[in-house]
This record gives structure tokens, sequence and C-alpha cells, in this order.
């Protein structure tokens, strides 16, 4: 039984088309011109109870949108989801009290006050027992090592700091289901790591449901059992992070290691030669003909070493991007 | 059973209001020296408009300016009158309420209280109040002072005990008026973005309207009568006729119930405004 349920999911805005220069501000005055956006079209998918789940994709791809309306912050246009049992944009009081949402660009804490005031604030308002509380805090605070920092502004706090507490104010109340958008955007790589190790942690450990948009591909790889792809407002894949490689990469990666005297010379007609470090060299070449050209080098060329890879994610990803949304200019 | 689930439900709801207002103070008195600063300066006009009714009235009668009336105000009643409507502003006045929701919802801050267990407006209103307890606060003072130096305008003395409770009646619904009138214009953010235009014609009118400026019963006809229709003149005017009984018997009673009725139709314009502003809401800001 899913714990997340989207059927058919849609959600699209009206915007003003503003164009450039006065006189056009000026006729914008009495007449606007409209266009309406699709941010997410038909989208369809069910999470599960204890699933990591990652939503990738380009900038307006669709993937906050989509957080959005589970978090009943939006309506929709057209379609429906259920999360728990609860339609999210009636926005019932039980089923706030059951998720919780973390922007990496918003703040839910005061900012002129020192966080452990937000979290009694918390306390009381998802009406959290005194002793879970207690014990949340300080589980959590531990686990993030920011004890000794309750009691400091906020304002005064760190970015990677500040992302800490939104994470335990979103967490005291021991949600179920976590949505997550971009929580490490920002941050350096010791922060990000930091909220890497603690989210992967309190979920194995709480087997909470969480949705997470990022685009830091370390965030994905370190988190995420599956990974859903959504591009132009459509899912374009659902599956494990290693099946995106092959499903869009058509090509793999040949590492060689050169003998001392061998020349590189002639490699370049078996693929695109990516980086020539003698006697180093990578190749990429496509998948079909990788035993083919693997046969060929080794007949023709002496290799002290060899090894086959497959192409870095974050340029799988990319060019995935890329593919999409040219196919999709091409379309319109 | 279900009678006791009530009654837990009422206490959760009245604790969470409790600690909401005691966040909120923490919250402004972590700037307590330009709170406190802010707060003073708010009794500066108190100077200029004396000084400047005591020109009128020299104007009027140049031996003896206290001797004048305009419309049956002598100088101390002007005075007696400027000084009441400073205490039914302090509680009416709702400064940076309008402007503040429309931001928080241009720059999608309302996520926050749309995922919460918690209703925006009914947080919006105890922050509010802890804002306005803050400003008693500092501001009591100065208020003694203030009313303790003009002794002599109020020349009839205290109004006896009922006036006095429906004076403190209608100060603390001018409270509930100023803060659910703003809050449907701060709500109107959810389809104009900004608001600041419109929110400076409201003052302008304000101004004017509400017996901050003059007392209302100097207009001429027809605008007192329009005036007198009017939801602002409760936020100054009313509550300092009430204390100097320029009001009473059933006018008073029939001008308390219109308050009540003022108060419940702009907190429940606000709660409308506030359901089709959601369904509009697209989550601005991202």
């Amino acid at each position: 039984m899913s714990i997340i349920q989207i059927d058919q999911l849609t959600k699209s805005y009206r915007v003003y088309q503003k164009k450039e220069g006065l006189a056009e501000s000026v006729r914008g005055l009495f007449r606007r011109e409209y266009k309406t956006v699709e941010a997410v079209r038909g989208i369809s998918l069910g999470v599960e109870p204890g699933e990591f789940v990652a939503f990738l994709g380009p900038n307006g791809a669709g993937k906050t949108t989509t957080l959005k309306l589970l978090s009943g912050v939006i309506y929709p246009s057209s379609g429906s989801a259920s999360v728990m049992g609860f339609v999210p944009w009636k926005r019932d009081m039980e089923y706030r009290r059951r998720f919780a949402l973390v922007m990496g660009q918003k703040n839910q804490l005061w900012w002129d006050l020192p966080a452990q005031e937000s979290f009694r604030l918390h306390q009381q308002i998802y009406a959290i027992d005194r002793n879970d509380f207690d014990a949340n805090l300080s589980e959590l605070t531990s686990l993030l090592d920011v004890q000794k920092l309750l009691g400091r502004p906020v304002r005064e706090l760190s970015l990677g700091e500040r992302m800490k507490m939104e994470l335990i104010a979103a967490l005291l109340h021991s949600p179920d289901v976590l949505f997550l958008d971009e929580p490490t955007i920002g941050l350096d790589v010791i922060a990000q790591r930091n909220i890497q190790q603690f989210l992967k942690h309190y979920q194995e450990e709480r087997k909470i449901t969480i949705l997470l948009t990022s685009h830091y591909m370390k965030d994905v790889s370190a988190l995420c059992q599956r990974v859903v792809v959504i591009a132009q407002g459509v899912l374009q894949y659902d599956g494990s992070l290693s099946g995106i490689i092959d499903s869009f990469s058509g090509s793999k990666v040949i590492q060689l290691q050169l003998g001392l005297q061998q020349s590189s010379l002639g490699l370049e007609r078996f693929g695109e030669i990516l980086k020539t470090d003698l006697p180093r060299v990578s190749i990429r070449v496509p998948r079909q003909n990788v035993s083919r050209v693997l046969a060929e080098i080794l007949n023709n060329y002496t290799v002290d070493d060899v090894a086959v890879e497959d192409p870095p994610l974050e340029e799988v990803i990319a060019s995935l991007f890329h593919s999409i949304s040219e196919s999709t200019s091409q379309a319109s | 059973m279900q009678g006791s689930r009530e009654q837990n439900r009422w206490l959760h709801a009245w604790a969470t209001r409790w600690m909401i207002v005691k966040t909120a103070l923490a919250e402004k008195l972590a700037y307590r020296g330009d709170f406190a600063l802010g707060t003073l300066m708010r009794f500066l006009p108190i100077i200029t408009q004396i000084f400047l009714w005591w020109a009128v009235f020299e104007s009027l009668s140049p031996q003896d300016p206290t001797s004048g009336r305009i419309s049956g105000y002598s100088f101390h009643d002007m005075v007696a009158y400027y000084l009441l409507t400073m205490v039914g502003r302090a509680f009416s006045s709702m400064p940076g309420l309008s402007s503040s929701i429309a931001k928080t919802i241009r720059d999608g801050e309302i996520k926050r209280y749309l995922v919460q267990p918690i209703d925006l407006l009914s947080f919006l209103f105890w922050s509010r109040v802890a804002h306005k307890l803050a400003y008693y606060a500092v501001a009591l003072g100065p208020f003694v002072l203030v009313f303790f130096l003009c002794r002599g305008c109020f020349t009839s003395g205290w109004p006896d005990l009922l006036t006095l409770g429906c004076f403190i009646a209608s100060l603390i619904l001018s409270f509930s008026l100023g803060f659910y009138l703003e809050a449907c214009l701060g709500l109107v953010g959810f389809w104009m973005l900004e608001v600041s235009s419109l929110l400076f014609v409201y003052m302008l009118f304000q101004f004017f309207l509400s017996g901050h400026m003059f007392p209302l019963d100097l207009l001429p006809a027809p605008f007192d009568t329009i005036v007198n229709y009017l939801p602002i003149k409760y936020l100054a005017y009313f509550p300092a006729a009430v204390f100097l009984g320029k009001i009473q018997g059933a006018a008073l009673a029939i001008d308390m119930a219109m308050l009540v009725m003022w108060v419940v139709f702009f907190y429940l314009m606000s709660r409308w405004i506030f359901a089709r502003g959601l369904v509009r809401y697209s989550g601005f800001g991202g």
C-alpha cells in the first residue's frame, strides 16, 4: 500500500508576459498578455512507506511544484494525490501534524530568537508530549552536533548551522513523511556531507518516507535508492540511480594504460578521446561497440592495463536533461 | 469523553496562543533599544498637535485662547480629545501588518504557515497582541506623564463606571477591528502582490476619517453622516467620544453594537479573502 499516491497530477500557472522596454511597459498597463505555463503535466507515481526518493530535473522542471502540491501549499489544476490517506490541499490539521516540509532557501525559525525558542513553540503547535520533545531534541541536536548553538539567535548562525536547526524543527514532531526541497543548497562540502550523513542515519533508523529534490548528485547517490527524473513537468524516468546510466547512456568509457613506448596515435578512430595523459588515455565508445573496440585495441596496441567504466553520473544526467529540452523545443 | 476531548482541544488552543504571545514578545524585546526609541518617538506629535490647536484657538480669540470654542470644543476639550485618540490608536493602529502579510505572500514565506498545524490569521492576531503588550509596557510611563501634565484639560473629570467600561470595551474591539481590517488589505496581496499604494490610500482616509486629526463632529453635513456609517471612526474617534461622554444611552448601545458588527464583518471578510486567496495562490517565491 503506497503512502504517497499521485495520479495524473497537473498544475498550470498563468504568467504575465512582460515585453522589453518602456513602451511595452506602458502598453502592459492597458493590455496584458498571459501565457499558461504547465509546471506539472500529468505525473503519476506511488511511493512505498520508508522509501527515500530523489526528484531530479533541471531548473523549472516541476520538482518543487510537485513538492508544493504534496505538502498542500498549492492546489492542482487537475489530477489527484493522496499522502497517508489525506488529500494534501485540503490541509487537514491531522495531515499537517504528520508531515514536514523543509525548503533550503526558506526559513521557518524566528530570525531574531535562539532556535530553542522556535522549538518550544513547535512543541506547543504540534502538541508534542514533553518527554518525547526532550528525547527528540536531545537526539537530533547530538546527531547534528548543535547542542551548543541552541541559545544563539538564528540570525547569528552560519547557513549550515541554520539548515541543521531547520531540520531539527521539521523533525521534532516525528513526521511520517518528510519533503526536502534542496536542503543542501549553498552549503559547503563539509556541511553538505554532515547533512547527508544525518539524513541517511535518521531515515534508516526511523524508516520515514522522504522525498528529496536536489541538484547535487552527491546528495542523491548518498541517500536515495530510487530516483524520479522530471523534466518539462513530465516524468521521464522512475527507477534506480544506476538504471539511469543503463537507460540513458549509450556509451561506456574505456580507460587505457598504454605500454611505455606505445603512442596513442590512431585511437581516435575508436571513439571520442576524453583525456590523454600518457600513458593513460580515456575513450568514450558506443556501448554496443565496446567488445569489438577492446579486442582491436588489444590486438594493435601495447596495453598494460584496461578498465571499462560507466560515464560519470553528472554527465549522463546533464546530457539527459539536454536531450529532453532539445526534443521539447523541436516539438514546439 | 467527547466533552473532555473538547476541553483538551480548547486548553491546547489557548496554551498555543499564550506560547505565540510569549515567543513574539521575546522577539520584540530582542531589539529593545530600537523598539523603546520608536515607541517614545510616537509621543512627539502630541506636542506639535497641542501647539497647532493653540494657534487655531489663538487666532479665534487672541485675548484668551482658552475661552474660544469650535463646534462646542474648547482648547482644553480639544487637547483632551486628542490625547484620548492617542489611546485609541495605541489599540487600533497596526503598523506594518498589511505590508508584512503581503510580503509573506510575495516571498513565499506563507508556506511555513500552510504546512504547520496553525492558522495564519490566528497566529498573526496573537503575535500582534504581544507587540501591543510590549508597546504598552514601554508607553505606559509616558502616557501617564502626559495625562498627568494635561489633567487640567479633562474638565469633567473621570467618567462613570458604565462609560469607563464601554470605553475599555471599545478599545479592545477597536484593536480587533484594526487588525482584521488591515489583515484584509494585506491579504489582497494574493492578487496584487504589492499593496503599498492601496495601503497609502487607506492610511490617508484613515488619518482624516478616523478622527485622529480632528473630532469627526466638526465635519459639515453630509460628511458627518457618511463618516458616521463608516467603520474607521471606531479606530480613534469613537473611544475618545465615549470617554468624553459625547455618546450616551441608546446611541452608545447602538454604536457598540455596530462596532461588534464591524469586527465580525471584517473577521469573516478576512477569512473569506484568505480562503479565496489560497485557492488562487500559486506558491510565489520558489
